[in-house]
């Protein structure tokens, strides 16, 4: 007979394998599913995971690699504060578009100016932007209970709402012969999030995620702040006798992943996608749920998964055009990691005994 | 601004087709949390449903065949949230998320072939001089079977959940577990059944959006209903009238804007499609304060130790 017997501490051999089993777990599933969309399942995996990499035209995607992956870690690492807590903000997407609705639309009311202070003054209204969404939800849970899963994700429709009628609206581009969406800020060098070294990917959004990263981990391991989200979400009880004020906490992680997802959507809306148009959100703020699961909650951990992140989006688009995978077939494949990683880290708590109970 | 568009009559009767898939996804994911699973998954499962029974409505020209085939497309997509969280003991709130994330990419996988198809029309039910009563004719007694199965199956949740031995148990298994497991209740067993119980609704609720509602697939076209439905059984404090009471609110905001939108009113399209959110969140905020309802042993992982 087989059975499940709880761990006394959890193994931390496990809590590193587990990624990288359920990596394998979604190779073998995903070369499957491609299979059975009719498409050679190795030549696929091949085309996603090795060609942005090594492959012929590797230099062209490569700084792919940091543009997709950057947005990725700076929301996943905002989330994995509030996931360690136990304080789930899933509207990540919604504070993404607002940070870069408040970003952009700063710059574009100083459009034609030019100063060399107007991308700063962007940064802190698309870092206020998500601040303020992410707040809704924070309030109403210590005001009044509000559970802020449901409220974080309401305000995604909301936002998706705001947008469309902005881009429609207040942001459009006077000169744009009534197509939607704004100026191209890429045009615009005061409010232009450009390259920071040619050719490479590098732009401040990358910056900002490096930086998080840094934050994140000495946080979590040297500040008393990061104290409080591992030992609310370990043990809530202990939390409250070891000091932790749970309001206070709460204000802080969401409003810390409000700032991060906000910055991510500024950084990408005057950078890599240009402008703000109805659907220049690719739903970013959702796989970073992935990322943030993928990379154990771990500063370093998201990193990696953010970048095995952004090579399923780049080899997808690669495999898209090369082989004709259908766009949704990367989407699947996504969810599949992370429930196999759900399902895989049962072994890092538990541990499998065959054979008849002991008795004492 | 054309208010007098508007016909109150057709607008409840509209209502009431309105908040269908809303009360249907409500119900199944009220039989889930009252056996203490908290499944996040329903916008998941609804849009699978929606695919799997359009797409089978559409091979098979039967709607009534989509309307099964979306239950079973539901049913086993919930399948997998109940592996991971009840025999693999995986977060409740981490797995639903992932049902919710697989479900949007598979049924866009699955429904590429349909885009843009017409699918088979579910005809009203014939009540015969019923629905020639004036007034109440059109509102009550003229829509699809699917409606009046949706209402049935309030019914059906309430007296199972307040009369029945079964009813009893899942109330036990989702109140406090470990009593459960104590006086000999598979509570494994139990929550994977209400588990595939919400899961069917969810898709049947999903399919009642693209076959019936609107009718026609598109990609993520269940636009966060699986939420509102998850926030309509908080509304409710768990109990099955409440979410027919609640749905209909729900379905009486969500077509009031969308006649809005067609009477041309100087409101902005895009600020009447964000009224069923902003709402749903009004609501939420006014009702958290009671939680008392909640089962006890709600999202709270049963591993049995002995």
């Amino acid at each position: 007979m087989i059975r499940l017997e709880k761990r006394p501490q959890s193994s931390r051999a496990f809590a590193y394998l587990t990624p990288l089993f359920a990596v394998l777990a979604t190779f073998f599933f995903g070369g499957l599913l491609f299979a059975a969309l009719g498409k050679d399942p190795i030549q696929s995996i091949l085309t996603i995971f090795w060609e942005p990499l090594f492959g012929e035209f590797a230099f062209f995607y490569r700084p792919q690699l940091l543009i997709k992956g950057a947005p990725l870690v700076l929301i996943a690492i905002g989330l994995s504060l509030g996931f360690k807590a136990g304080i789930w903000n899933i509207g990540a997407e919604g504070q993404y578009i607002m940070g870069a609705f408040f970003g952009a639309g700063l710059g574009l009311a100083f459009y034609p100016a030019e100063s060399r202070l107007i991308f700063p003054g962007m940064v802190l209204a698309g870092a206020l932007g998500g601040w303020i969404w992410a707040m809704i939800p924070a309030v109403l849970k210590v005001r009044f209970g509000t559970n802020e899963i449901l409220v974080s994700l309401m305000l995604v429709y909301v936002a998706e709402q705001f947008l469309a009628s902005m881009s429609l609206g207040l942001l459009k581009n006077p000169e744009g012969f009534g197509f939607p969406g704004s100026r191209n800020l890429q045009q615009y060098d005061s409010a232009h999030n450009a390259e920071l070294i040619t050719g490479t990917g590098m732009h401040w959004g990358v910056v900002a995620a490096f930086i998080a990263v840094i934050f994140a981990y000495v946080l979590l391991s040297r500040h008393r702040l990061g104290f409080a989200v591992r030992v609310t979400g370990e043990a809530p009880r202990a939390a409250r006798f070891a000091g932790v004020n749970p309001s206070r906490l709460v204000l802080f992680c969401l409003g810390t992943s409000g700032v991060l997802a906000g910055l991510a959507g500024l950084f990408e809306v005057s950078g890599p996608a240009g402008q703000v148009s109805i659907d220049f959100n690719v739903g970013y703020g959702f796989t970073a749920i992935i990322v943030a699961f993928l990379g154990r909650l771990h500063p370093i951990g998201i990193v990696m998964a953010g970048l095995l992140m952004a090579l399923t989006y780049i080899g997808g688009d690669i495999a898209q055009s090369q082989l004709g995978l259908p766009a949704a077939a990367i989407q699947v494949f996504q969810g599949m990691l992370l429930f196999f990683l759900l399902a895989l880290d049962l072994f890092t708590n538990y541990r499998l005994r065959i054979g008849r109970a002991e008795t004492a | 601004m054309d208010l007098s568009a508007i016909n109150p009559i057709l607008l409840i009767a509209a209502l009431m087709s309105a908040a269908t898939p809303i009360l249907l996804a409500a119900t199944g994911e009220l039989v889930v949390e009252r056996a203490g699973v908290l499944n996040l998954g329903v916008e998941g499962m609804m849009i699978v449903g929606a695919i799997c029974g359009f797409a089978i409505a559409v091979e098979t020209n039967s709607p009534l065949a989509g309307f099964v085939a979306a239950a079973a497309g539901g049913a086993a997509l919930s399948l997998l949230f109940a592996l991971l969280t009840q025999v693999a003991l995986a977060n409740q709130v981490a797995s639903g998320l992932a049902l919710t994330l697989f479900g949007l990419g598979l049924s866009a996988l699955l429904g590429q072939g349909y885009v843009g198809v017409k699918p088979p029309r579910m005809g009203d039910v014939n009540l015969g001089p019923l629905a020639e009563i004036p007034v109440l004719g059109p509102i009550i007694f003229s829509h699809d079977p699917i409606l009046y199965i949706g209402i049935l199956f309030v019914a059906g949740v309430w007296a199972t959940l307040k009369f029945t031995r079964v009813g009893l148990v899942l109330r036990a298994v989702g109140e406090n577990h470990d009593a459960a497991h104590a006086l000999g209740y598979k509570v494994v067993r139990i929550r994977t059944l209400a588990i595939m119980f919400g899961g069917a609704l969810a898709g049947m609720g999903g399919a009642y959006i693209s076959l019936i509602r609107v009718p026609q697939w598109t990609e993520g076209m269940t636009a966060g209903v699986g939420w509102i439905a998850l926030a309509l059984v908080v509304f409710a404090s768990w109990k099955p009238w409440r979410v027919l009471l609640g749905a209909y609110l729900f379905g009486g905001i969500a077509q009031l804007q969308l006649n809005l939108q067609g009477a041309g009113v100087a409101i902005p399209v895009e600020y009447l499609a964000m009224s069923p959110y902003i709402i749903t969140i009004i609501v939420l905020v006014i009702l958290s304060a009671d939680k008392s309802a909640a089962p006890g042993s709600l999202g709270r992982t049963f591993h049995a130790s002995s």
